[in-house]
């Protein structure tokens, strides 16, 4: 009962901050202390219903009449409400920090905790009318946030093509409640979990799920509206974007894949496998190639959803063959990649943020040496690079190595594209980790070492205390997240079981804190023992590397090879860096070519270097269809200036024939 | 039981012969005359569904349609077209004899319709249906194949004047459902009559192409 009172408080703190926010601006300051006191609380109840293994539920006499509004709190959603008010919680934190004069608007503060809260209302909706009523808030609440600088026309291309690929997928999501509600039309979760859907509806409703949330978490091809509308929001808010609104795209999937669409048929793993796949290469490829610092972070989201659909898909298919064990580790995996990337994402987001802050500057080519200008944060942001790049000892490591474990028991599936499609699927996927590490390399070497590249690198600063706390907080909770997996792991044990009949092993490990994802022998992560050794192996390397810059100063040719050229120009620039991946891949993925004009001899002019790329997504999926609905309008556009009898002809024509289709067919 | 389906189908039957002769007369009055005509009718048949099935309700519906349709709208109409003062023939789209064509093909689509979809335990009921059914789709052609204002509300008037027939028909259609229709229609009219007043004011004319004039976002 306290639990039931613990949330409807919050939300209502929730709602006056808003409300307060609206009507006096002086009130927009306390905004951000009332939504980390909220996120506080929610998130205590819902770790309270995770580790109970309970639930709450409430039926409140609010929306459709005779229907009400359902909400129920359960292990599931518990789990989503710990990632969403994890996020939540930072970014108010370092909304603290912004510039009670400056930098506070009507046009974001009375919205961010309307978004906090439809995030959290859509994960506690127990029927679909409340589901999509909270998930349409959320996504309008989260697109007035983007267009909040509407004066940049760019925001309101990213608004723009944000609200129609929102309405996409809320119509996608309305299909598919309409379909899994069936002919009975029983909306509510209970009713629909009752009556499973037939084979074929079942397959339309997956496909609709998948538009649906995928066009929210990203997945290609419908991944185009988010490096555009991630990065045109406030970076506290572009934080709570990618690092936790993708996660409730997520929850909208699992909900309905392993929840309410009843026991799995095996190929209802394939689409969310093969898509992830190609979603986590292709996200990458645009990422490494992006100059734009705030727009790379969008598109390694997109990656890292792809990931977290590999694994999704794999826990379907080895839930369909009744191959729990390895249903539980691609479970775990799932989940604790959604914890994972919640966390070192919103930390990188809310490093982009002081950079723009301490900046004003996003592109990666003007950045450069700020890790003198701003220690704190680049010391931050390097544990998040680190942990997004799966490296040993940090979170991001822990789940990709169960995932990889999944996808080494995949070959054991009978069927034949899934067992075929295992080693692929791994290829592509350690092909994403290699170029995850490299796009990280790239984005700290160019924004944070070398020299500045622009003035206002090299007179940045660092940002308020407070929003270095908030970023503390969450490089915090990367690094314990990786030396504690096991533990981890062992927590989501009910969840996990609950939904996959089996759970990883707690304890059993060589250690107590390691991770054994099948049986001890064969696979089992020893975060601390890696971490002593990491520590170690890098503690030896630095005390050697130091000894030897201590010797004596060595004599050198005279020219400057040893040396660079004082301008900061010459450096090692991000689009350098990119430029071999962008050979290897970019020719096939983006047809990319490169020119390079040379002026005449003897003229002084300086030569032209440029590179075209092809976007064949946007070509395809984007640019096409819309061109094809402009045509299509045009044409019927006609049908606007018919005279009234035209328009009477018209019905009466389009009413015979309708009888008469009644008249032969029946 | 057999002579009041007899007596029935001869009134609804009696109804669609008027509904031809709307498609074909030449002059407005005689086309009010024969929409008064078939209203008139109409009220004859509900009133010989009231007495012989022994629903008193339709009384009331028969009544209704008697005083309004029968006698006040016609008489308005007419009023209305000689304080208008416009001329009286009815300027066609399509000549009589296609129209009547295409009269005819309604009916048989219609009748093939209701043999199809109908259940056969309706029995009589069905021919009625069928009726009622051509005498909507022919009220609707009407609107159509006239060019004039006027005559477009009697079209109107007479595709209802069919779904009152095919509702006292249906056994167990509550008398609410029936008033309400009425009164939509009755608003329906008056809109309709604003419109032609308007449509005069302006144009000196109630041939409604004139209104296509006044579109300034005609391509």
């Amino acid at each position: 009962m306290l639990g039931v009172y613990g949330l409807g408080g919050a939300l209502g703190v929730l709602a006056v901050a808003a409300l307060l926010a609206t009507l006096t601006r002086s009130a927009l300051a306390l905004v951000y202390p009332l939504c980390a006191i909220a996120a506080v609380v929610l998130g205590a109840v819902d770790l309270h219903v995770l580790l109970s293994d309970g639930s709450l539920s409430a039926s409140l006499p609010l929306g459709l009449p005779t229907i009400g509004l359902r909400l129920r709190l359960d292990p599931l959603s518990a789990f989503f409400g710990i990632v969403v008010n994890g996020g939540v919680l930072a970014a108010s934190l370092y909304g603290l920090g912004l510039d009670r004069r400056t930098e506070l608007t009507p046009r974001v503060e009375p919205l961010f905790p309307i978004f906090a809260a439809a995030m959290n209302l859509v994960l506690i909706a127990d029927d679909a009318y409340g589901f999509l009523f909270f998930w349409e808030l959320m996504s309008l609440s989260s697109w007035a946030l983007v267009v909040a600088r509407h004066t940049d026309p760019e925001s309101r291309r990213a608004g723009h093509l944000y609200l129609v690929m929102a309405a996409l997928g809320t119509v996608s999501l309305l299909f598919a409640f309409g379909g899994l509600a069936g002919p009975a039309g029983g909306y509510s979760f209970e009713a629909i979990r009752a009556l499973p859907p037939g084979p074929a509806v079942a397959a339309l409703v997956l496909a609709a799920a998948l538009v649906g949330c995928g066009s929210k978490g990203g997945l290609i091809p419908l991944h185009a509206w988010l490096p555009l509308a991630h990065p045109a929001a406030p970076s506290h808010v572009s934080a709570l974007m990618s690092g936790v609104m993708t996660k409730v795209a997520i929850y909208g999937f699992m909900r309905i894949a392993f929840d309410l669409l009843g026991p799995p048929a095996w190929w209802w793993a394939l689409p969310p496998i093969v898509l992830g796949a190609l979603t986590a290469v292709l996200g990458l490829l645009y990422a490494v190639l992006d100059r734009d610092l705030k727009r790379v972070l969008a598109y390694s989201t997109v990656e890292n959803v792809g990931v977290i659909f590999v694994a999704l898909g794999l826990a379907l298919a080895f839930k369909a063959n009744a191959f729990s064990a390895a249903a539980a580790v691609a479970l775990t995996a799932a989940l604790l990649h959604v914890l994972n990337h919640s966390w070192f994402k919103s930390l990188l987001f809310l490093g982009a943020g002081a950079v723009l802050h301490a900046t004003g500057r996003r592109d990666l080519d003007g950045l450069g040496g700020l890790i003198r200008a701003m220690p704190r944060t680049a010391v931050l942001f390097l544990v998040g690079a680190l942990a997004i790049s799966a490296l040993p000892p940090l979170n991001g490591f822990v789940s990709e190595w169960l995932l990889f474990q999944a996808v080494l028991a995949g070959p054991t599936l009978p069927q034949a594209s899934l067992h075929f499609a295992a080693p692929a699927v791994g290829a592509m996927l350690a092909l994403a980790a290699a170029l995850a590490a490299a796009c990280f390399v790239r984005v700290y070497g160019t924004a944070f070492l070398g020299r500045p590249r622009s003035v206002e690198a090299a007179r940045a600063h660092d940002v308020a205390v407070v929003q270095q706390v908030a970023m503390g907080l969450l490089a915090l909770l990367c690094i314990l997240g990786g030396l504690l997996g096991g533990p981890l792991a062992g927590a989501l044990g009910p969840l996990v079981r609950e939904i996959a009949n089996s759970a990883l092993a707690a304890g059993g490990g060589p250690t107590p804190l390691s991770l054994v994802a099948f049986d001890a022998r064969r696979s089992v992560y020893d975060a601390p023992v890696i971490a002593l050794f990491v520590a170690i192996a890098s503690l030896t390397t630095l005390v050697i590397v130091h000894r030897i810059s201590e010797r004596r100063t060595r004599r050198g040719p005279a020219w400057d090879c040893g040396f660079p050229d004082p301008s900061p120009a010459t450096q090692y620039t991000a689009s350098s860096f990119a430029q071999p991946l962008r050979r290897v891949y970019g020719t096939v993925a983006f047809a990319a070519r490169e020119t390079v004009t040379m002026p005449p001899p003897g003229d002084r002019a300086p030569a032209h270097f440029s590179v075209a790329l092809v976007d064949y997504a946007w070509r395809i999926f984007y640019a096409g269809p819309a061109r094809a609905v402009l045509g299509l309008a045009q044409r019927l556009n006609a049908l606007q200036f018919l005279t009234i009898r035209r328009y009477l002809v018209l019905m009466f024509a389009a009413l015979v024939i309708l009888l008469s289709i009644a008249a032969v067919t029946t | 039981m057999k002579l009041a389906y007899e007596i029935s189908h001869l009134l609804a039957g009696v109804m669609l012969v008027v509904s031809f002769a709307l498609l074909y007369q030449q002059r407005i009055a005689a086309v009010l005359n024969a929409f008064a005509a078939q209203s008139i009718t109409l009220a004859l048949a509900v009133a010989w569904a009231a007495w012989s099935e022994d629903r008193p309700d339709l009384f009331i519906t028969a009544t209704i349609a008697f005083l309004l349709k029968g006698i006040v709208i016609p008489v308005a109409l007419h009023r209305t077209v000689t304080r208008l003062g416009v001329h009286r023939e009815v300027e066609k789209v399509v000549g009589v004899g296609m129209a009547l064509l295409v009269g005819l093909a309604l009916c048989g689509l219609s009748q093939a319709l209701v043999v199809k979809i109908a259940p056969v335990a309706a029995g009589l009921a069905r021919d009625e249906l069928a009726l009622a059914m051509a005498i909507v789709l022919l009220g609707f052609l009407m609107m159509i194949v006239r060019r004039n204002a006027v005559t477009q509300v009697v079209g109107f008037m007479s595709m209802e004047n069919g779904l009152i027939l095919a509702a006292t028909g249906a056994q167990g259609m509550p008398l609410v459902v029936e008033v309400s229709v009425a009164f939509s229609v009755l608003i329906a009219l008056f809109v309709f009559a604003v419109f032609v007043f308007r449509i005069r004011e302006r144009f000196d004319t109630i041939d409604i192409e004139a209104l296509d004039r006044m579109r300034g976002d005609r391509r």
